[in-house]
């Protein structure tokens, strides 16, 4: 890196607010009280579970969103709009599929007003330094999804940005794809040829923020918060296999689930109301992780980081996993490991009409919106109920978005637990006849 | 599934009604003003001598290039009243608040109604010359053409993806730019398509705008359509065919040489990440792909037209500090102050019009009459339904038979069926049947065939595993129809029943009343009453008679097509 370091920030997010306003109820608030700069030479990663207002925050870095309250500058002043030397990659890859690669890269210098020969210059030299020179011509359906991703590189790096900003750009992939992509970047980082001063990405992705960040901001739920600050001391190239990268992995992994874990279970037992947000997993995926929690090696207690790796699951999958078999009573998250309570033992053995009567009952007890839905339909005559109600309900607490998850799951589970049907097309719940 | 693109006014959408209220005020209160104008002025102009028509079929190749000639000047002007009606009504909320209403309610108006308002209108800005019989027919054209494009586009511009728009503002392209490489490119296989479609539907309306008579005055501008006319009036069935035949070869020209072409062209803007199977290019695509000159030449036009989308033009809002609050709601105000003064204005309007020559009865009179062609509509839509259907997927289900038959289908549809509509005169005249019932088959003989195509893709769009465990069951007969390829193509033929029922509604007017020589045919409808009061001049009687079918077309709408739509997008698409 030949740039000179200088002690002024290249960026700085000061009390950064940002809330949707709700007619009925109070604002809803996705990201509260925000501070983050950034600095020359690093690269900052904003990790968090989906939902924590990481990716809001980088569009109102990028100029796409404008925060509801608070101020960001950027090279020292107020930033309005998409700024100048700031590009963005998509988790999409955002390519225009009418244009080809070469047109795609070159888009952003035209709406600077570059001349076309230097635009073909400069697109060309873009191209070849990620690695896709002979694709020029190609049209972006022709292409892999990391080739795709290497155009969506090359077309920010282009214009030579002093802040690169990426959106989870390899989460789209598969697990290989994503490992050479990560590698090829940061070894063009290392060697100083990237034209860019700093890199901001969004990640929930632990191991990758570990691999490829300077500093982690790891982020907090409901409202988004930056919860804590990590500085990565590891020079690069990293090793994943290196014991003190290990370590690093497992204290986050043990701090991201410290902090979920008393949140939900403060709800569980406080106050059980309406306003619990669930995740729509799937029974077949709990029964499934319960059996593998059960079995050899495990046998009944697993280190998070390890049980993700095994089962290629990531932090976002599996975490609301471990939450919900929490909340039913099924497991227990604690310090980064997940056990089993001796509830989800004999849910594990128990057989299918066995488990769903388990299931049901943990379900009445835990869930105060299964509980309800199942009161109000024992309450009515007809045995049937709209989903509306519940729905309104729900939104008074949470965003439409969650309210419709929270929906998806007590409809879900309630159907497997056999406490109720649902009408998708009347939208309703209902009781059978013979129940 | 782009190959049958919906059309567009039966988008989910819901529609505030009290703005399809405020929009139908708006437009029967223009067209009576346009009407006032036009009647003022009728007295006085006689052009009808400056052009003669002979039945000479040599004159034939002529005619027909002067007929196209007039659809490609309405397409053009269909196009730029696309992209600036649709572009304002997609980018401003408080315009958009009214004109998509407007535009929903324009489709369902049958124009070829005031057909004669507009050519009395042209003719009084240019009294004594062709030019204004021109411009009329063209914009009869126009008014066929324009709005299922502008809404094409307007829906296109409200759904596009949105992270590549994200793209475009973080790499900064101005508002101009953005527009030339992201939203015109992303509407395009949809504003092609529905464009061809606009060209079918106009070819019926340029056959019948070609010959107006207006009381005792006739028009008669040198075409395919007017040749009809004549030949009609002097009982020459030779010259009835000679005028088919011409027409189904500039159909097919047109068909072949330029919107084959666009439309493998305009795949090319799919919003697809993934590569389908490309379909194989048509010759002319490949004969421009292969000759040197032709390429360099489109080179140097796609080059202009590059540098012309990528001008860094700006109308200089790029803060994106949105207006206060209160000034929003001052110019909503204004806004809405505006809209009741324009809907009192033609509100009044009405009233006035209305009760100065209209009695209550007339009212009831064209509702039952309108009741009457309701009828038709329906009959014919089950008896074409009945009919196409299984054909189509016979057809659709055998792609060797699919593939020949969807052009073919697709080309009918285009055909102008007002040309065929003599044939049937002549032998119902020979016969001597009733009008009443033989009358009718016209009304969807050009329209059945929108069925017919959009089941033939939905039948070969049909997914060959659940052809196959449908076959692995053994699930035969009326079952199979019931349960798996009826639902199947449903969406399919929605989308199809849609288009003719609504190009039936309009084809009344012409199909109702139909005359050979001396002999008239006439069935009972409100089509023929349209017709009659446009033969009679009287103004308020045709504005009665369409203003009652856009109800009934936009009711018909609402009531059947939309929720039917809505139900198959729901429950029977997969994925």
């Amino acid at each position: 890196m030949d740039q000179v370091l200088t002690d002024l920030d290249l960026l700085q997010v000061r009390n950064v607010r940002q809330a949707y306003h709700k007619d009925s109820s109070a604002d809803l608030v996705v990201l509260d009280d925000v501070d983050v700069s950034l600095k020359s030479n690093e690269i900052v990663g904003l990790l968090g579970r989906s939902g924590s207002g990481k990716s809001t925050l980088l569009r109102i870095i990028a100029g796409l969103l404008a925060p509801t309250s608070g101020t960001v500058t950027w090279r020292g002043a107020v930033l309005r709009g998409p700024a100048e030397g700031v590009a963005m990659v998509f988790q999409s890859f955002a390519l225009f599929p009418w244009l080809t690669v070469q047109e795609n890269v070159e888009l952003g210098l035209e709406a600077l007003g570059v001349a076309r020969a230097e635009r073909q210059d400069r697109a060309e030299g873009a191209i070849d330094l990620i690695g896709l020179g002979g694709y020029e011509s190609a049209y972006p359906k022709e292409l892999s999804g990391g080739m795709r991703q290497r155009v969506g590189l090359a077309r920010a790096l282009v214009v030579h940005p002093d802040l690169l900003l990426m959106d989870e750009p390899f989460s789209a992939l598969d697990v290989l794809t994503a490992e050479t992509l990560r590698t090829d970047l940061i070894d063009l980082w290392s060697e100083g040829k990237l034209p860019v001063k700093s890199i901001l990405m969004v990640t929930h992705n632990i191991e990758e923020a570990v691999l490829m960040c300077d500093r982690i901001l790891v982020f907090s739920s409901n409202p988004g918060r930056v919860a804590s600050e990590l500085r990565v001391p590891f020079p690069h190239p990293r090793n994943r296999h290196d014991p003190a990268f290990r370590q690093m992995v497992d204290d986050i992994y043990a701090l991201m689930t410290r902090r979920a874990a008393p949140t939900t279970r403060a709800a569980a037992q406080a106050a059980p109301t309406l306003a619990m947000q669930l995740t729509p997993v799937s029974t077949n995926l709990l029964a499934g992780l319960l059996e593998t929690l059960a079995a050899p090696p495990y046998s009944g207690r697993a280190d998070l980081p390890a049980l993700a790796g095994a089962l290629q699951l990531e932090l976002d999958d599996l975490l609301p996993m471990g939450e919900t078999l929490q909340l039913l009573g099924l497991g227990v998250l604690e310090e980064g490991d997940l056990r089993t309570t001796p509830l989800g033992q004999q849910f594990t053995e128990a057989d299918t009409d066995a488990r769903k009567a388990i299931f049901g009952t943990a379900l009445r007890t835990n869930v105060p919106l299964v509980a309800q839905v199942r009161r109000v339909l024992d309450e009515r005559p007809a045995h049937r109920a709209s989903a509306v109600r519940f729905r309104d309900e729900l939104e008074d607490f949470m965003s439409p978005d969650y309210a419709e998850e929270t929906l998806d799951a007590a409809i879900a589970w309630g159907r497997y637990a056999e406490l109720y049907g649902y009408d998708d097309e009347a939208d309703q719940f209902f009781l059978d006849k013979e129940e | 599934m782009s190959e049958t693109a919906h059309p567009a006014f039966v988008s989910a959408r819901r529609l505030p009604n009290l703005m399809d209220i405020v929009a139908g005020t708006l437009i029967l209160g223009a067209l009576i003003y346009v009407a006032g104008i036009a009647r003022g002025t009728m007295g006085p102009i006689d052009a009808a001598d400056a052009t003669a028509i002979t039945l000479d079929p040599w004159a034939l190749p002529g005619y027909a290039v002067r007929t196209t000639l007039r659809m490609f000047a309405a397409l053009m002007c269909s196009l730029l009243f696309t992209f600036t009606f649709a572009t304002w009504a997609a980018k401003s909320r408080r315009a958009g608040l009214i004109l998509v209403p407007l535009l929903d309610i324009l489709q369902s108006v049958p124009i070829l109604g005031f057909l004669t308002f507009t050519v009395v209108f042209f003719m009084s800005l240019f009294p004594g010359r062709v030019l204004g019989a021109e411009l009329a027919a063209i914009f009869a054209i126009f008014t066929s053409q324009a709005w299922n494009m502008a809404f094409s586009l307007y829906q296109s511009l409200k759904t596009v993806p949105g992270d590549l728009n994200e793209a475009c503002r973080s790499l900064r392209l101005t508002g101009w730019q953005r527009f030339w490489r992201l939203e015109v490119p992303f509407a395009m296989p949809g504003l092609v398509w529905n464009t061809m479609m606009s060209m079918s539907g106009g070819w019926f309306f340029v056959v019948a705008s070609e010959a107006v008579t207006v009381g005792d005055t006739t028009w008669k501008l040198p075409g395919i359509g007017s040749y009809v006319a004549l030949a009609l009036d002097r009982q020459d069935v030779a010259a009835v065919l000679y005028a088919i035949l011409t027409m189904l070869v500039v159909i097919l020209a047109y068909d072949q040489l330029l919107f084959r072409p666009l439309v493998a062209w305009s795949s090319k803007f799919r919003f697809e990440t993934t590569a389908s199977e490309a379909a194989e290019d048509p010759w002319v695509l490949k004969l421009l792909r292969r000759t040197r000159l032709l390429r360099t030449l489109s080179d140097y036009v796609g080059l202009a037209f590059d540098t012309f989308g990528g001008l860094r033009l700006s109308l200089g809002r790029r803060q994106r500090t949105a207006a206060s609050p209160a000034a929003a709601r001052t110019g909503d105000a204004v806004f809405i102050a505006v809209l009741a003064f324009g809907v009192a204005l033609g509100l009044w309007k009405i009233i006035q019009f209305a009760s100065e020559v209209l009695a209550w009865s007339d009212l009831g009179t064209a509702l039952q009459l309108g009741l009457i062609t309701l009828v038709r509509v329906v009959v014919l839509m089950i008896l074409a339904t009945v009919v196409w259907v299984p054909i189509g997927v016979w057809l659709g289900l055998r792609p060797k038979w699919g593939r020949r038959a969807q052009p073919v289908a697709q080309f009918l549809a285009a055909f102008p069926a007002n040309l065929f509509f003599p044939v049937f005169v002549i032998l119902i005249v020979r016969f001597g049947v009733n009008p009443d019932i033989w009358l009718t088959p016209l009304m969807i003989l050009g329209t059945q065939w929108y069925i017919l195509f959009n089941v033939i893709a939905g039948a070969s769009a049909f997914p060959g595993d659940l052809q196959e465990a449908a076959r692995n069951l053994r699930v035969g007969g009326w079952l199979w129809w019931r349960r798996v390829i009826l639902p199947g193509v449903f969406p399919y033929y929605v989308t199809g029943a849609i288009t003719a029922s609504g190009g039936s509604w309009n084809a009344a007017i012409v199909s109702e009343v139909a005359s050979w020589g001396d002999t008239k045919l006439q069935a009972h409808g409100l089509g023929a009453y349209i017709a009659q009061a446009t033969a009679d001049g009287n103004t308020p009687r045709v504005v009665l008679g369409v203003a009652v079918m856009s109800a009934f077309v936009v009711a018909f709408n609402r009531l059947l097509w939309r929720p039917m739509y809505a139900f198959a997008s729901r429950r029977l698409t997969l994925g």
